[in-house]
């Protein structure tokens, strides 16, 4: 497996990012303020208004360094796309599979077999760790009918069908979510799913740490030469990554989720770094999300065992995985979608 | 004589990675992926202090041009000679802007050491035989410098190896023409490989993803 590099966040509002040589150079009222060589990053995200030079553009669009701007909430505004990277063979493989409906419901059952799958994993494996604190017949209930939707899913027919089937076992998940939060319950609790705006702590921290990941998939994407816009599962709209989405649904859980749920069981976060408008809408603060970035970059150092190639990976290396996956199953190589099945 | 044309052009550097997989070439020339490790840059650091200089030198009666660039209508590649060392002679070819006649020699440089397989052989052939066609001669001899031995080696560019070099050409613009991936077959090679984190060789032993979907589900227990 390749090495995997750093992803560079900056949170530092107001800075401009600027090309020195091989170095990104990070400047604030025109005084360098830090200074990274290039060859050490594998994505660059920045939040808050900031700048960035076109020839720093380039040069990441030119050693395949992602480079996303995002709102300091973490909603995504933009990405740097350098000239299209691998096959254009590849690429009219992956449209014409996304064209044929059938065949991309053959493609998508598996991203949401592998949602469900570590889905009901998360579940169970919370039934173990903590027996003591939590319902645990409430959460194996759960668990059943979630082993239930993988039989149906795996029969689904098509596109429609299968998104049913998601949206019922997501909504079955969610229903338990709450109780996987153990610690500090006052100011981290979970309703249901919102995100525009996030209306409470934690959906604001999930909506957050998602957008991480569908940079980090749409940057494996195109590295591996898939075009992250055009989806399966997920259609495509202007604008919209579409197939970093359908790749990200087997991560969500067993990643996304349980780092936001760990961040705050282990008490990382507090309610002081959580602001709510009159509105409803919840907004962190700037140490809070740099915790969160500090947290991710480590989270992403950690290596286990890929459950398809037997091989040992940083979780940070997972969404490239996958799209390499994902590209040799649409150039022939493999038989089906090894979608990831966590254990 | 068939020539092809300048549009469907291959890369002549693919024929050493053609020469050592099929799978590789294809990685490389048709799906564009390359992965750059520290063995690649050391090439490129090696050949672009070969190319740094484009002007001639001379020196008494040597010429020796840098990043000659070349090709064949006859072969259908293009590329670059590493060093082309025009040696005056009297039975040479005649030189644009030069006086006198010359004797062209390529001589292709190589990190590492000579190889086993004869990739590197059949790079140097066709490059001669690009500059035989664009210099209307012949080039009997051409060498291989490489930089761990520091030697130069000679190689005879006999019909034989000029044949293995059509061949080998004619299979490149056939695959290309079928933007065809040929699967893996695993050698002792792929450890070497510096395509191989993209090639993945061990997904030839276990292929099936149905089945690792499969035998997944059927744990889930009720
Ligand atoms: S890893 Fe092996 S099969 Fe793959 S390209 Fe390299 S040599 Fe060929």
């Amino acid at each position: 497996m390749r090495k995997l590099l750093n992803t560079l966040y900056v949170t530092s509002p107001n800075t401009y990012l600027s090309l020195d040589g091989e170095n990104i150079v990070i400047l604030k009222d025109q005084v360098e303020i830090s200074r990274i060589p290039l060859h050490n990053l594998e994505g660059i995200v920045a939040f808050g208004y900031t700048g960035a030079s076109p020839a720093l553009m380039g040069a990441c669009a030119k050693r395949n360094i992602a480079l996303s701007f995002m709102k300091p909430s973490g909603k995504f505004l933009a990405r740097v796309v350098g000239e299209v990277r691998g096959n254009v063979t590849l690429r009219k493989a992956q449209y014409r599979l996304s064209d044929n409906t059938e065949e991309s419901n053959i493609i998508s059952r598996n991203f949401i077999l592998g949602k469900i799958y570590n889905t009901r994993w998360v579940i169970e494996r919370a039934t173990r760790d903590y027996a003591m604190r939590l319902d645990v017949d409430k959460l194996k209930k759960v668990s059943k009918v979630l082993a239930n939707s993988l039989k149906l899913v795996e029969q689904s027919e098509n596109l429609e069908q299968l998104r049913g089937y998601e949206g019922e076992a997501a909504s079955q998940y969610f229903s338990v979510f709450d109780d996987l939060i153990l610690q500090q319950k006052e100011f981290f609790y979970f309703r249901y799913r919102n995100k525009r705006p996030p209306l409470d702590n934690v959906n604001a921290m999930l909506s957050f740490v998602y957008t991480l990941l569908a940079h980090d998939f749409a940057a494996a994407l195109e590295t591996v030469g898939l075009d992250p816009y055009v989806g399966f599962l997920h259609r495509d709209r202007p604008g919209r990554i579409s197939l970093a989405l359908d790749m990200m649904e087997e991560l969500r859980s067993v990643y996304a989720d349980r780092f936001v749920i760990s961040l705050i069981n282990k008490k990382e976060v507090n309610s002081d770094g959580f602001t709510q408008k009159e509105n409803g809408a919840v907004t962190m603060d700037d140490d809070t999300r740099k915790t969160i970035l500090k947290a991710w970059q480590s989270k992403k150092q950690e290596t286990i065992t890929h459950p398809f190639l037997q091989e040992k990976v940083e979780w940070g290396l997972v969404p490239y995985a996958q799209a390499m996956l994902l590209a040799r199953f649409i150039r022939g190589d493999l038989d089906g979608y090894p979608t990831f099945m966590w254990k | 004589m068939m020539e092809y044309k300048e549009e469907d052009f291959i890369l002549l550097s693919g024929i050493q990675h053609f020469s050592f997989c099929r799978r590789q070439w294809a990685l490389i020339h048709i799906e564009q992926q390359w992965q750059e490790n520290l063995r690649t840059i050391e090439g490129q650091i090696l050949h672009e202090r070969t190319h740094d200089n484009t002007v001639r030198e001379k020196r008494g009666d040597l010429i020796v041009s840098r990043g000659m660039a070349i090709f064949s209508r006859s072969l259908g590649i293009t590329g670059a000679c590493d060093v082309v060392e025009l040696h005056k002679a009297s039975d040479g070819v005649s030189i644009f802007g030069r006086d006198g006649n010359y004797k062209p020699v390529p001589i292709e440089y190589k990190r590492g050491k000579p190889k086993e397989d004869e990739s590197d052989i059949l790079q140097l052939c066709a490059q001669a035989m690009c500059l035989e066609e664009m210099l209307l001669c012949e080039i009997p001899e051409a060498f291989l410098f490489y930089g761990e031995t520091k030697r130069r080696l000679k190689v005879t560019l006999e019909d034989e190896l000029r044949q293995r070099v059509q061949t080998i050409v004619k299979e490149i613009h056939e695959l290309y023409d079928k933007r065809y991936t040929p699967k893996v077959k695993p050698s002792k090679r792929c450890k070497a490989c510096s395509l191989a984190e993209i090639c993945m060789p061990k997904l030839c032993k276990n292929p099936s993803a149905v089945n690792y979907i499969k035998k997944n589900l059927l744990e889930v227990e009720e």
